[in-house]
């Protein structure tokens, strides 16, 4: 199945990420109205610590601790994409703390949120892949890990 | 009194409607020009620092910036314009050279655009690129005087070695320690993918390089940064730099704060050294001391790579060119007035030197006169800015051209001439290690790949409207060429009619 794979080496803590996945999801056609003078909600966050700037988003694991531990069966996995049913999250945010790589967020609304591969945003392809300036986020098959 | 205030000379536009303050501006700008106010929310810059290399243009992803030139003058005066006014100003705060980086910006004459290029109608018909097959493939070095056969009769081939490219274009010296390892690693491989050459320029060649050594020309110049025997054997040719179009007559001087890590074991120096390469290379007074640097090396690679001679385009070059000619190198290289550089005093970039196509036609009817030009491959550089001035090139008697400030380019370059701050923000002339990872070999090279693919469909495209289907076949053939708005005497020298005639 193809990832979002980030490479350490390359990415340069821009942050264009964000908010490109943040316009994704907005269901907005225009970047200025959809982000400006705006907290953000983005599925991708960027971990920084000196010289060192990663981007994190779901690795959309194969046997999830979120789905296991979500008291409201809200996600779920669907051709191998794990995805939050917002309509069902009651909001206890269990998730977010079990997911061992922080890449589970609250949403604007409350309900949990993550990167779901912008497989059904106005986007189509990961919006960080497509605007990352210096292809360190790349959307690929990789041989899966044992 | 205090330094003479300069009011900065870019002003940065935010169009505050569109401004989303992700910052993104803010963190790619090494100069710190932009900012966020916490307080007034809002993003503020400080244009004193900035050097329009439009960075945060080309990242912001709302385009709600843009940088423009100050329309803040001092009072007008046709003899002495805003920027000498400015010079004198900085000069008088720092007592310092002035310093610049790239070509020379001045508007002297453009010779490339001067000429223009003709093509077939009626008789001789064009060639269509598409349908036809066309030849770009040059290879450079000495060619033989006449055919040679042995007793039976069989035709002797045996050449001296040649350097092949698959069309007349080159890479030319840019080293390590001027410009990033990711910029060289593009280079490199951009290179091989194509069927050329890039050259090391005087920094050594760094070991993850080797790999790339048959598209790869190792430079020797006065400094012998990196010299030994491995690097020579690496290389497709090894060239001696004597000179270069941006600073002719001119050292260089990498500052010792560049010198470290990997650079330092690649140029051979301590950690925190100065690399000075000396303006002469202090064993070379005359012809006959070149002619011995030149047989050491071919020595040295047991007479198996051609010996390049770099020279700038200097008054006397064809003189300088027909001694070289002489003195055993393969091929001559000559860079213009016009050509780029990491770092260069202000007036020598701006004032010494020649343009390459009057330096190019000069020499090329020079060697044919003495009848010594298949002595040598004539390369030229100096501003080779697109396809056209490669075939205008190679019509003035070129063998093939060197770019550097168009490679330089396709990997983000903006011209922006601060090369020389070590800040670069496009990760091309600069060390921090923040920086160079802004530029990615896979993109950097893919970027320089599709330029030179872009260039040969042109030259395929020019040569086909000519009637000439190998680029051998337009070499020094100046009845391709007519001037338009030159002089007698710059025709004479061009060696070419005007247009009309």
């Amino acid at each position: 199945m193809k990832r979002v794979y980030v490479n350490e080496k390359w990415c340069l803590g821009c942050h264009l990420c964000e908010y490109n996945c943040a316009f994704a999801n907005s269901g907005m056609t225009d970047m200025v109205k959809a982000l400006k003078d705006k907290p953000i909600y983005p599925r991708v966050h960027i971990e920084q610590s000196d010289d060192i700037t990663y981007a994190v988003s779901c690795r959309h694991c194969k046997d999830p601790l979120c789905v296991k531990s979500c008291i409201a069966g809200a996600i779920s996995i669907v051709d191998g994409v794990v995805k939050i049913d917002k309509t069902k999250c009651v909001g206890c945010l269990t998730c977010v703390l079990v997911c061992p790589y922080g890449a589970v967020r609250p949403g604007p609304t409350g309900a949990a949120q993550k990167c779901e591969l912008c497989l059904e945003n106005s986007c189509g392809e990961p919006a960080c892949v497509k605007g990352c300036p210096n292809n360190a986020i790349v959307y690929e098959e990789r041989q899966e890990e044992k | 009194m205090i330094d003479q205030y300069i009011y900065p000379e870019f002003e940065v536009v935010r169009n505050q409607n569109r401004c989303i303050s992700c910052r993104v501006c803010e963190r790619q700008c090494a100069n710190e020009v932009h900012r966020y106010d916490t307080d007034l929310g809002v993003m503020l810059s400080d244009e004193t620092k900035c050097v329009n290399c439009q960075r945060c243009v080309s990242l912001c992803p709302t385009h709600a910036l843009k940088i423009v030139k100050s329309d803040c003058r001092l009072r007008e005066n046709a003899n002495w314009s805003d920027q000498t006014i400015k010079e004198v100003y900085k000069q008088a705060n720092s007592g310092g050279v002035l310093l610049s980086s790239m070509g020379n910006p001045t508007p002297l004459p453009v010779y490339w655009d001067k000429i223009l290029i003709n093509a077939s109608q009626v008789t001789n018909p064009p060639i269509d690129p598409l349908r036809e097959p066309m030849e770009t493939k040059v290879f450079l070095g000495k060619k033989p005087e006449k055919v040679l056969r042995r007793a039976s009769g069989e035709l002797i081939t045996q050449m001296p070695p040649q350097i092949e490219l698959s069309m007349p274009v080159m890479f030319s010296a840019m080293s390590y320690g001027s410009i990033s390892y990711n910029a060289h690693a593009s280079l490199a491989r951009a290179a091989t993918e194509l069927g050329i050459c890039y050259n090391t320029g005087e920094g050594g060649l760094h070991e993850d390089f080797y790999c790339y050594g048959e598209n790869t020309i190792v430079q020797v110049a006065s400094g012998r940064f990196g010299v030994h025997k491995n690097y020579l054997e690496a290389a497709a040719a090894v060239e001696i730099k004597m000179g270069q179009g941006a600073k002719p007559g001119i050292g260089g001087h990498l500052p010792g704060a560049k010198i470290v890590g990997d650079i330092s074991r690649t140029r051979m120096i301590p950690e925190g050294s100065d690399a000075i390469s000396p303006a002469p290379h202090h064993d070379i007074y005359s012809i006959e001391d070149l002619r011995q640097l030149v047989y050491s090396l071919k020595e040295a690679t047991d007479y198996k790579k051609p010996v390049i001679i770099k020279v700038a385009a200097v008054h006397n070059i064809a003189a300088i060119a027909s001694g070289i000619a002489r003195s055993g190198a393969d091929i001559i290289a000559i860079d213009g007035f016009r050509g780029g550089t990491g770092a260069a005093p202000t007036r020598i970039r701006d004032n010494v030197g020649i343009p390459i196509e009057l330096a190019l036609a000069a020499v090329d009817q020079r060697l044919r006169d003495e009848g010594i030009r298949n002595n040598v491959s004539l390369v030229v550089g100096g501003s080779v800015r697109s396809a056209a001035d490669v075939v205008k090139a190679v019509a003035l008697g070129a063998d093939a051209v060197y770019v550097a400030t168009a490679a330089l380019l396709a990997l983000g370059c903006h011209l922006c001439r601060t090369c020389h701050s070590g800040k670069c923000n496009w990760g091309i002339a600069t060390q921090r290690p923040d920086l160079v990872k802004r530029l990615n070999p896979d993109i950097g090279s893919r970027r320089l790949v599709n330029l030179m693919n872009a260039w040969r469909h042109e030259i395929k495209e020019l040569m086909g409207a000519m009637g000439i289907n190998s680029i051998e076949c337009l070499r020094g053939n100046r009845l391709m060429l007519r001037g338009v708005g030159l002089t007698a005497k710059e025709l004479e020298i061009l060696g070419i009619s005007h247009a009309g005639e």
